[in-house]
């Protein structure tokens, strides 16, 4: 990925981008094309966080097996995140608990929030895309 | 103030394209900038030249293209999504030009406000 | 923080999820079909009405009124047309659509 370390704009600013994951994944591509957001954008050096909220949480799932519906898998790509820099995985414990979820049931290491602390995370960012 | 607008959706089927077009003009109005539309997702399909809706209602790609020739507005079209829906140099309409992610990135980092318009 | 509603409340769960995310003194701008959560009577309403004490909710005129919704707006709801989209999301330091 070399190529990718050329792509910082240049302009030194810094900002703090988070990407706001809502939907589950394999339903709608969001899931999909938002990861593919999220690679690109670690190679310009800003501060970056994954909210996932609702059924947002449900793209960490392991044990994803999408064979049968014939449909590319990329739930292992969240585990490439942090090569790529990308470590601040944030996900809602409401939205957890109401599907009945775990740490133990999630693909990679993620810190869960409260809503008061994703809350303030939220208000906090510079810039929020949503998908 | 330079507003960033990303589009997640295609024309007609949802009202975000039409949402995001007067939001974008209206800001226009008032003064601001709007350096570049940035399509992802379906949104890639509000580029092609090939529609033809009925006279009689708004030309959804049309009006963005009419945008961009008045105004300077960059309409960015992303490489990958659009090569997943057949979206190529040969059907874009005036204005749009495909073009990888990092223009999206760029401007978060550049603009004073990015707005997503989706479903 | 801006946050912006785009769909019904009887639809989707978005503004519920936003409601909740929202903190005190934030701006919550409905589009959209996300207007007829800011109608009397709807299912909402309570919601919103309650929401309210703590947060500045707005909805789109043009999408009201493309609903036939114009004249049911409850009250505590600040009604903007384009020109206050605009004006709400250069005021606000950063916004957040919820899809």
């Amino acid at each position: 990925m070399s190529d990718m370390d050329d792509m910082d704009d240049g302009s030194g600013i810094v900002k703090k981008f988070m990407f706001l994951n809502r939907k589950a994944p394999h339903g709608t591509v969001y899931a999909l094309e938002g990861l593919e957001v999220v690679l690109i954008t670690a190679a310009f050096d800003q501060d970056v966080s994954m909210v996932f909220t609702d059924d947002g949480v449900y793209q960490l799932m392991k044990g994803i097996d999408s064979k049968g519906i014939e449909v590319k898998d990329f739930s292992k790509t969240y585990r490439a995140l942090e090569g790529y820099d990308i470590e601040k995985l944030y996900v809602d414990q409401a939205s957890m608990d109401a599907r009945g979820l775990t740490e133990d049931d999630l693909i990679v290491d993620v810190t869960v929030l409260a809503v008061d602390e994703m809350a303030n995370l939220m208000a906090e960012q510079d810039v929020v895309i949503s998908f | 103030m330079q507003f960033g607008i990303l589009v997640n959706e295609g024309p007609y089927t949802h009202q975000a394209s039409d949402t995001a077009y007067l939001f974008a003009r209206t800001a226009i109005e008032k003064g601001h900038t709007v350096p570049r539309v940035f399509f992802y997702h379906d949104g890639v399909n509000n580029s092609t030249r090939l529609a033809t809706p009925p006279q009689d209602d708004r030309n959804v790609s049309a009006r963005w293209s009419k945008l961009a020739a008045d105004h300077g507005v960059d309409l960015v079209v992303c490489v990958a999504a659009a090569q997943r829906r057949g979206i190529n140099d040969d059907v874009l309409a005036p204005g749009f030009r495909i073009s990888g992610l990092g223009q999206l990135v760029e401007m978060g980092i550049q603009y004073d406000r990015l707005v997503t318009f989706g479903d | 923080m801006l946050h912006i509603v785009n769909k019904s409340a009887a639809e989707r769960s978005s503004l519920e999820s936003c409601l909740r995310m929202a903190t005190k003194g934030s701006a919550v701008l409905l589009i959209e079909d996300a207007v007829y959560a800011a109608t009397n009577g709807n299912a909402a309403a309570a919601k919103i009405q309650a929401a309210a004490a703590d947060l500045k909710i707005y909805a789109l005129g043009p999408d009201l009124a493309a609903r036939g919704m114009a004249g049911r707006v409850l009250d505590g709801v600040n009604v903007v047309d384009y020109g206050g989209f605009v004006d709400l999301v250069a005021e606000h330091s950063n916004c957040q659509s919820w899809l």
